[in-house]
């Protein structure tokens, strides 16, 4: 027998942290029942709308009852015509996020381990990030024409100074020690990248690339109100130029639901992708 | 293999004033011998080890790792708090040094998978560091370089942030992990019960900047066990390194 076997029978050797131990039964009970609380308020203001709405106290014109939204949903839907408008934005938002997020993280990265890089590039960076992005719009179609390519570009650039920021920020993150480990371990600069500093700055990149996609969305559906004849912008603002209301409410619902998915992706992807990220937060 | 530090001495620069962190700290470690450097907070102990590990260069002096072609001997350095990687399960962690060195997953994981086992920590090789105790991990820190059977090992206060009994049990498994000591050891500590312990002799260093001030040497037979501290010999050695080092303390705690 050990000295920690000796110990761990008279109680004294140390366990995994007590303070990480689960919620206790009961509690984790009475919070299960309480999950639906969350659910009351919007059933409850859904329910309240249709009411008023089928009873004609609501103007349908700007108000048409929740049923009606999602009749005109379904319809849309199964004609095709949404999907066609979603599939392009969703396009769109792939092709620029590609475009800017994948030179963001290679330069945030470079920028955040580089000390001279950074110093170099810092000054130049903070001075565009100023810039509103839509602002470079009127300038990039000028460039790029009004065709698929300044709509790309837009959101990539958009895209780009989230992420590049992140990167940054997730490098520098990195606590000292484990580059001392690396080094101490023989770590040449390319195990270093791959060992420390890309994993070490993922959970703060994958804040960055959230950020970065819900500005993409935002940025997409701008742009289409402006210089597009398809993709889920143009279709809201059809909508509108037609006092469709039913097809305002449901262009808002498809791009609600576009940036809730997404949003739920990265999450599902950041649990899958860093288990361990967990344990650097308290709450 | 001998360790021999002539004249050391490394200043850093803060907010543009010199900050003199060692001044001509010269000594050696023999080939079995355990050291442990001791010394009030801030003395440059930690700067120090880093400049063995050769993660810090000294301005002046010299380190000579005596009978080691090249004089660039495999070393590996235990760290203050672990210095685990939070996204490394433990085997990751355990078998990083190996990982390093080019050796292949096989190899390493043969070559880990018994050192986990006896410090209790083979249940835990796919968990993260969050998900365990503080000893345990600075149990997978030790492993991680115990595991690479380095020519020199350095280790940086790896006890200071546990608490008391948790201390004394790595201490204990410390002691028995080095056995006879097979390879010269340079520990840093600021606790004398600890350096007594632990080490063959001590080697005690003034506030900042650091300078050797005494050495003491431990006589107590290897292999060791927690029941030294309990000797009448142990309270004398300790009352004497005491009486050396109380005073670089006080003028600390007056900084």
């Amino acid at each position: 027998m050990n000295a920690t076997d000796r110990l761990a029978k008279a109680g004294l050797a140390d366990t995994p942290d007590e303070a990480a131990a689960e919620t206790p039964f009961a509690e984790g009970e009475r919070r299960g029942r309480e999950s639906w609380l969350g659910l009351l308020l919007p059933v409850s203001l859904l329910l309240l709308w249709e009411v008023t709405a089928r009873a004609g106290w609501l103007t349908q014109l700007f108000f048409p009852a929740p049923s009606v939204v999602v009749q005109t949903l379904i319809r849309l839907m199964a004609s095709g015509e949404l999907p066609r408008h979603l599939g392009i934005s969703l396009q769109r938002i792939g092709q620029g996020f590609l475009l800017g997020a994948i030179p963001g993280l290679v330069l945030g990265l470079t920028m955040g381990w580089i000390r001279p890089v950074r110093l170099l590039l810092d000054p130049l960076i903070s001075a565009f990030f100023t810039v509103p992005r839509l602002a470079l719009f009127p300038l990039l179609m000028m460039i790029f024409g009004v065709g698929e390519a300044s709509k790309i570009v837009i959101i990539a650039i958009g895209v780009f100074f989230p992420t590049l920021i992140n990167s940054v920020a997730g490098v520098r993150a990195i606590h000292e020690v484990h580059f001392e480990v690396a080094r101490s371990y023989g770590a040449r600069p390319w195990s270093i990248f791959t060992r420390v500093v890309l994993p070490g700055s993922l959970p703060l990149i994958f804040a960055g690339l959230r950020l970065s996609l819900g500005l993409a969305l935002l940025l997409v559906i701008g742009i289409e109100f402006i210089s597009a004849r398809t993709g889920l912008g143009a279709f809201l603002w059809f909508a509108w130029e037609t006092f469709k209301t039913e097809h305002v409410y449901v262009g808002m619902l498809v791009a609600a639901s576009l940036g809730a998915g997404i949003a739920a992706v990265l999450r599902l992807a950041e649990h899958w992708l860093l288990p361990w990220s967990e344990g650097l937060f308290h709450r | 293999m001998q360790v021999a530090c002539h004249e050391i001495s490394l200043a850093y620069r803060v907010r543009g004033k010199r900050l003199e962190a060692l001044s001509d700290v010269s000594f050696r470690v023999a080939e079995h011998e355990f050291v442990c450097v001791l010394g009030p907070s801030g003395c440059g102990k930690t700067t120090l080890l880093k400049i063995l590990a050769g993660l810090l260069q000294p301005q002046r002096g010299r380190v000579d790792f005596v009978g080691r072609p090249g004089n660039n001997p495999l070393t590996a350095m235990v760290f203050q708090d672990h210095g685990l990687f939070p996204w490394m399960t433990v085997l990751q962690n355990v078998t990083f040094g190996l990982e390093m060195r080019g050796v292949g997953r096989d190899e390493r994981e043969g070559r880990a998978f018994p050192l986990l086992e006896r410090a209790g920590l083979a249940r835990f090789t796919r968990n993260y560091p969050h998900e365990l105790s503080i000893g345990m991990k600075q149990r997978a820190g030790l492993l991680r370089a115990f595991v690479t059977d380095p020519e020199v090992l350095l280790m940086d206060e790896p006890f200071a942030s546990l608490d008391a009994q948790t201390k004394l049990v790595l201490q204990d498994e410390l002691l028995r992990m080095l056995g006879d000591v097979p390879r010269p050891v340079v520990y840093v500590t600021h606790d004398i019960d600890e350096a007594i312990l632990l080490g063959d002799r001590i080697i005690v260093l003034t506030a900042r900047p650091g300078r050797v001030q005494g050495e003491f040497r431990v006589t107590f037979p290897r292999p060791r066990t927690l029941a030294v501290m309990h000797t009448p010999a142990f309270a004398d050695l300790k009352g004497l390194i005491w009486r050396q080092l109380e005073e670089a303390v006080r003028s600390v705690a007056r900084q």
